[in-house]
């Protein structure tokens, strides 16, 4: 089965229901033991206490709210180049699980700043550009909305998440130029994690959990969406087959000379 | 060359006659500015050591409040569709229209910062420095913002969105514009780099921004 044969939504919409079933399995089953761990098996850490567990929340949500925008960027290229239905949809149902991931990270980012940093929020480079990050999920997900026929919509919003693209890029840049205050990147970083295992292998189950919680309900929702767009055919369909059936009705109560 | 020419001409002439024109822009900056020091009080050193960012915020709300109207209009009375179909590579037309709207909305800004800098108490210096930021940066804004005029032009009030559209992209220009109007103040070693990052991102809004806003215009042309 290659890429091509996905395009269509029909066999999309085939694969999605064999496959979802064993997601979601998969999901609850990588929560569970990513929490278990998280919440048992984790040492405290020796200056935060208890706290540090937000961490395994907050960080796997931050991957994703940026993951989601990869996503929704390759959609985009797909849905420009390629002018795929399937991408648009993919694009349409990364953006609100996007804005809610980024929501969630800044959310447990906040909790955990007030105990540690003494703030619920500070200007610092990495917060500021998670903010801005959810005014352009929000602004994409209200363009959808603003926008009535899909493939336009598609389109349009294709070229503004695209810019949007360079445009993290950039202000990740200049905000760090701007004022930092977050601790530098500690995972991935050129000599080896600079987190002990203990914690690192819960950290990662939970990344697991979350990508796999991304999958299944991106899937769900591209789902939702290729209904709705049927939904929305077999309405307008019955909308213009609607006056003809009643002009009918019309004729056959005129006298039958009419014909 | 002439078909560019009267383009120019025409959008200036119409940015200028219609609505007000270039007064309104300053106006809404002026105003903008005058309410700063009832928010913040009266307090001449509080005032001159944000001057430099109440009148790039004042800038960047009276660019976003023209922009709604930079295709918009064109679309209404259809020469849009004349200028997407006239052959001439549109993202030259997006230009041309973004220039020429800077021209009436975003120069007369630019004059307007040296007399509005002595509402905030900035000293002479200040006052050379936020003007020339903003000479560079307000194009930039412009042509970012023709990407937001662009996206929203099949909308009705698409005003509000637009602006929710425009302000994320136009944070790293109000950061560096800000950095550099305000650090080159006090030390003039500083003005250089945010104000070479300032100019880059001017240029790279040049390309950007006409692609992506001609890109918008194709799809909600058709």
């Amino acid at each position: 089965m290659t890429l091509y044969d996905l395009a269509n939504p029909t066999r999309f919409l085939k694969l999605v229901k064999a496959v979802l079933p064993w997601l979601i399995v998969a999901t609850v089953a990588a929560l569970a033991v990513g929490l278990y761990f998280a919440f048992f098996v984790a040492p405290e850490d020796y200056q935060q206490g208890q706290t540090v567990r937000i961490m395994f929340v907050h960080v796997p949500a931050a991957q994703l709210a940026l993951m989601c925008y990869a996503m929704m960027a390759l959609s985009s290229i797909g849905s420009l180049v390629w002018k795929h239905p399937l991408a648009d949809v993919s694009a349409k149902a990364s953006a609100p699980i996007g804005a809610a991931f980024t929501f969630l990270a800044l959310f447990s980012g906040a909790v955990w700043g007030k105990p540690m940093w003494g703030t619920f929020w500070v200007w610092d480079a990495r917060l500021t550009s998670f903010l801005v990050l959810l005014i352009m999920y929000l602004g994409i997900i209200a363009l959808w909305k603003a926008i009535e026929d899909p493939i336009k919509a598609a389109k349009v919003n294709a070229i503004i998440t695209l810019v949007g693209v360079i445009n993290v890029i950039i202000i990740k840049f200049s905000v760090e130029w701007w004022n930092t205050l977050h601790q530098p990147p500690s995972i991935i970083r050129a000599d080896g994690p600079a987190i002990h295992s203990s914690i690192l292998i819960p950290l990662g189950l939970m990344a697991l959990a979350f990508v796999l919680l991304f999958v299944t309900l991106h899937l769900m929702s591209m789902r939702n969406e290729i209904m709705r767009r049927r939904i929305r055919a077999m309405r307008m369909r019955a909308a213009s087959v609607a006056p003809a059936a009643s002009s009918s009705t019309v004729t056959k109560a005129a006298p039958a000379g009419a014909r | 060359m002439s078909w560019m020419k009267s383009l120019f001409v025409r959008e200036y002439q119409l940015a200028n006659r219609v609505g007000g024109g270039a007064l309104i822009g300053v106006l809404f900056f002026l105003a903008v500015v005058t309410i700063f020091p009832f928010g913040v009080g009266p307090d001449m050193i509080l005032l001159s050591r944000i001057g430099a960012a109440i009148l790039w915020i004042g800038a960047l709300l009276s660019t976003l409040l023209g922009l709604d109207r930079l295709f918009q209009a064109d679309r209404e009375d259809g020469s849009l569709e004349l200028l997407v179909m006239s052959g001439r590579s549109l993202e030259l037309v997006v230009l041309i229209k973004c220039a020429a709207h800077w021209a009436a909305t975003g120069l007369p800004l630019v004059l307007a910062t040296p007399v509005l800098s002595l509402f905030v108490g900035l000293d002479f210096q200040s006052i050379v420095l936020v003007t020339l930021t903003l000479l560079v940066g307000a194009p930039a804004l412009t042509l970012v913002g023709a990407v937001g005029a662009g996206v929203t032009v099949s909308m009705r009030r698409g005003g509000v969105l637009l602006s929710i559209l425009v302000i994320p992209l136009a944070i790293p220009i109000l950061i560096f514009g800000v950095s550099a109007a305000t650090a080159g103040a006090i030390d003039s070693n500083n003005f250089l780099v945010p104000f070479l990052f300032l100019c880059a991102l001017t240029l790279f809004g040049l390309v950007v921004g006409p692609l992506a806003a001609a890109a918008a215009l194709r799809v909600s042309g058709d």
